[in-house]
């Protein structure tokens, strides 16, 4: 693998929109050309080496290469923006978009994403070691066909509207969230480890949330059906299982409704 | 204004039967002359092909329910909206297109002229406000009438003289171009949750067939002698084995005469018949009922129709067709959005993709070009997507490779997922039609401006007709084998001559040009009751004044009005 640093120099005064930032268009290039690669602040085009200091060097793939940000980018947008292979790590927080429509490779920030961190990710992984805002791993706004693949781990806490649209792969935050889990889901799994305000599964269609803390509002939608035993991300556990969403239309597998699935962690 | 000579190209102008003669274009003060001076701007178009600008007879490009599908659709401009160039602004969307992008495509494609196919007549401000900003083409729109309250009362009882009034005062009142009738009756009915699938449904509170909303208006139409004829969409659309209906509600232009200045023929344009020539009693057994229809309007002279192709694309269904789009709706699942116009009519916007996997869509997309190929007339066949409910209009260049290569269909019906399905189902497979290019400029330049009544003005190149030049990358005594390059050919234009003005070159946009709203003034003598019918119903049912209803003159501020004069 050969890696190539950025070395942030300057805040950008607008936000940067840092959709080179990516192991699929450095690979093969030259510091210098990786320098010159455009970027948007506003309406204005600029490079990134205007924002960063350029060194090492990339691999002829982008699955050989890794790129390290040496500190902070919570003023850089679309950190990895449809990349397919390789790596990123952020030494330092990141803004909007990261990972955003990402297809493969793996994606490390050790600070707190703001929002739309994986929107509309088809693979790969990302993991974030701090806190992240709205919409992790949502649809783009609008569209119907959300998160279809990989894992998007969040350490801290989340915001509102995780997982809209999904369709399929996984999004574990480890702390709380707030409101609007899951909405419209027709896929994919969410986990999360601590409580979350209300607002689970609503319009969801198909797909399984697991809650380890508590729901505080359930929406009435959702109907229990049985207790069961489950393994979560390592953690073994007693849910109440729920399905829902019943105001939503029930496709048929097999001659069978099908009703999105979920699971809370039952009360001690 | 500066003069151009466009030089030794290859000339297509069907309206004077001139098929691939090399000549010389000369243009002068926005028209078309027989000659100009030694100082002629010159464009050099040996090798390639010389047509009119083209003229799209029905596209949904400016108005409130295309603005729905904007706003609603955030995802149509998602990586498609490249950042301004100078000079120009910004474009994006893909099937809904900013009114920006809308006449840059346009233009690129060698268009000077648009039909806005659905003007709901209390938004015909706001339509007109789009219009303006569409720069380059030249566009007219056709207010809706095949719901509205007034129409229903009058030809209840018969009353055609009433109902021709009534037309004449709303079509000045909105500066539109004509009558559009869509899901005549069916869309009044959508107001209590219902809708017209058959010609003779009635519709609640009217009682009123569609059959007699159709007819009366055909023959309203003709009392008035517009450009333009009755311009429809047919009742019962998209559903498999509506092709009999469609064929039944054709009928109902036999026996009326066209009657108007304007060289029109037809006295019905049926419009997206591609959306109303389904056979079969299910989408299990649906197919092709291409030959059926057009076994009739290739013998019924008093009709023109239009294809709405399907081009196997991710597009904004968008009709002033309630009930349909909430039926679209109920298959596909994604989101919809739904708008009543008070007394007129009524829009509905849902997204669909037409997805090659899917059979359905793949015969759909065979229908929409047997069409054209079983035609017989193709000055009475138009190239159309009945953007964007079919595909976008910058597909249009590839429904022409489609049309003119056997080589390219067969490479798309290759690529489905359902060949085999869809062959048996429709007849593309055996049809070895290629049309020429010749028939491609009547579908697209001569014959749509004959049927709106303006083959004065557009669709031509005789000395006096507007200069609207488009040159095409195509050598017309060597086309090449590569279906690729015609599409390429027409989505770009060589060259682009907008009323005397080069606003296109290599595919570049140079210039905004002078766009112009076309619309018609019907002058009439006074007809006190429908005056009174309609100030009596803006005091007790319109949410606006009759005073602020009339689009003011500033919102067009470059017209061009035709004439026309009804005698008492
Ligand atoms: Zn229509
Ligand atoms: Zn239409």
């Amino acid at each position: 693998m050969a890696t190539v640093t950025l070395k942030p120099t300057k805040v950008p005064e607008l936000m940067l929109e840092g959709y080179t930032i990516s192991p699929d268009t450095f690979a093969g290039k030259t510091p210098a050309q990786i320098a010159g690669l455009e970027g948007r602040e506003g309406k204005i085009k600029v490079k990134l080496g205007d924002f960063f200091e350029v060194s090492g060097s990339p691999g002829k793939t982008a699955t050989e290469t890794d790129i390290v940000i040496a500190g902070d980018c919570s003023r850089v947008k679309y950190i990895g923006n449809k990349m397919t292979a390789g790596s990123i790590t952020v030494n330092g927080n990141a803004d909007m978009y990261v990972g955003g429509w990402m297809k493969g490779g793996r994606i490390h920030v050790t600070g707190n994403v703001h929002s739309f961190c994986g929107i509309a990710m088809e693979g790969g992984e990302i993991l974030v070691d701090g806190k992240a805002e709205n919409y992790v791993g949502c649809a783009y706004r609008g569209d119907w066909r959300g998160m279809r693949g990989g894992t998007i781990r969040i350490k801290g806490s989340a915001g509102n509207d995780i997982g809209t649209f999904m369709l399929g792969g996984t999004i574990i935050i480890e702390k709380d969230a707030f409101i609007h889990v899951s909405t419209h889901a027709e896929g994919g799994t969410v986990i999360i480890k601590g409580d979350v305000e209300g607002r689970v599964g609503g319009q969801m269609v198909k797909g399984d949330i697991f809650v380890l803390g508590k729901i505080k509002y359930m929406l009435p939608g959702f109907k229990k059906i049985a207790t069961v035993e489950k393994e979560v991300d390592g953690v073994m556990a007693t849910f109440d299982h729920y399905i829902g969403d019943l105001g939503e239309r029930h496709p048929k597998s097999k001659g069978k409704e099908i009703f999105a699935n979920l699971y809370v962690k039952a009360a001690a | 204004m500066a003069e151009i000579i466009v030089k030794n190209g290859f000339v297509i102008d069907p309206a004077r039967k001139i098929d691939g003669d090399v000549a010389d274009v000369a243009i002068k003060d926005g028209k078309i002359v027989d000659k100009v001076g030694s100082g002629a701007k010159v464009i050099d178009a040996k090798g390639k092909v010389v047509m009119a600008g083209g003229v799209d007879v029905h596209a949904h490009v400016a108005g409130p329910k295309v603005n729905v599908g904007r706003l609603f659709r955030p995802e149509d401009k998602l990586f498609k909206s490249p950042m301004a160039q100078d000079k120009f602004r910004v474009e994006s969307g893909f099937s809904i297109p900013s009114t920006f992008k809308t006449g840059y495509d346009y233009a690129r494609m060698g268009y000077a002229f648009v039909m806005e196919a659905a003007m709901p007549p209390l938004h015909s401000p706001h339509v007109h406000e789009e219009i303006h900003d569409t720069p380059i083409i030249d566009e007219g729109a056709l207010p809706v009438f095949g719901n509205n309250w007034f129409v229903m009362d009058y030809l209840k009882k018969g009353e055609v003289e009433n109902t021709a009034a009534y037309i004449a005062w709303l079509i000045k009142a909105t500066k539109g171009f004509g009558v559009k009738l869509v899901n005549p009756g069916g869309t009044a009915a959508w107001g209590w949750g219902l809708n017209c699938l058959s010609l003779n449904d009635p519709v609640p509170y009217f009682e009123i067939t569609p059959a007699e909303i159709i007819t009366g208006c055909l023959k309203a139409n003709e009392y008035l002698g517009l450009p333009h004829s009755v311009h429809i969409h047919q009742n019962n659309l998209g559903n498999p084995g509506n092709y009999q209906i469609t064929i039944d509600s054709l009928k109902l232009a036999e026996g009326i005469k066209p009657k108007n200045k304007f060289g029109r023929e037809q006295v019905m344009h049926s419009t997206h018949i591609q959306f109303h020539s389904y056979k079969g009693s299910n989408w299990g057994d649906f197919e092709s009922g291409a030959k059926e229809v057009m076994d009739y309007v290739n013998k019924s002279k008093g009709l023109t129709i239009d294809l709405g192709c399907v081009t196997l694309d991710e597009t904004t269904t968008m009709t002033a067709d309630g009930p349909f789009e909430h039926h679209l709706n109920g298959l596909n699942h994604l989101k919809w959005a739904n708008v009543d116009v008070e007394l007129e009519t009524a829009a509905g916007v849902v997204p669909y993709v037409y997805d090659p996997n899917i059979k359905v869509c793949g015969i759909q997309w065979a229908i929409g070009l047997e069409l054209g190929l079983y035609a017989k007339n193709m000055d009475r066949t138009f190239i159309t997507t009945d953007h964007p409910n079919a595909g976008p209009f910058t597909r249009y260049p590839r429904v022409i490779k489609w049309l003119m290569s056997k080589k390219a269909r067969e490479a798309t019906l290759n690529s489905l997922k359902h060949k085999d399905k869809v062959i048996d189902a429709t007849h593309i497979h055996g049809i070895d039609r290629e049309l020429t290019l010749y028939e491609i400029a009547q579908m697209t330049r001569s014959g749509p401006a004959k049927c709106l009544g303006m083959s004065n003005i557009y669709g031509g190149l005789a000395p006096g007709m507007n200069a609207d030049v488009a040159v095409f990358d195509l050598n017309y005594k060597n086309m090449p084998s590569d279906p690729e390059k015609i599409e390429k050919a027409f989505q770009r234009a060589a060259c682009f001559i907008k009323s005397g003005e080069i606003v296109v070159k290599d595919g570049e946009v140079l210039d905004h040009g002078h766009k112009r709203t076309v619309w018609v003034n019907v002058k009439m003598p006074e007809n006190p009751q429908v005056k009174r019918d309609i100030a009596q119903s803006f005091t007790k049912d319109y949410t606006v004044g009759i005073d602020n209803y009339p689009v003011r003159d500033y919102l067009v501020p470059h017209p061009f009005v035709i004439d026309v004069n009804v005698e008492a």
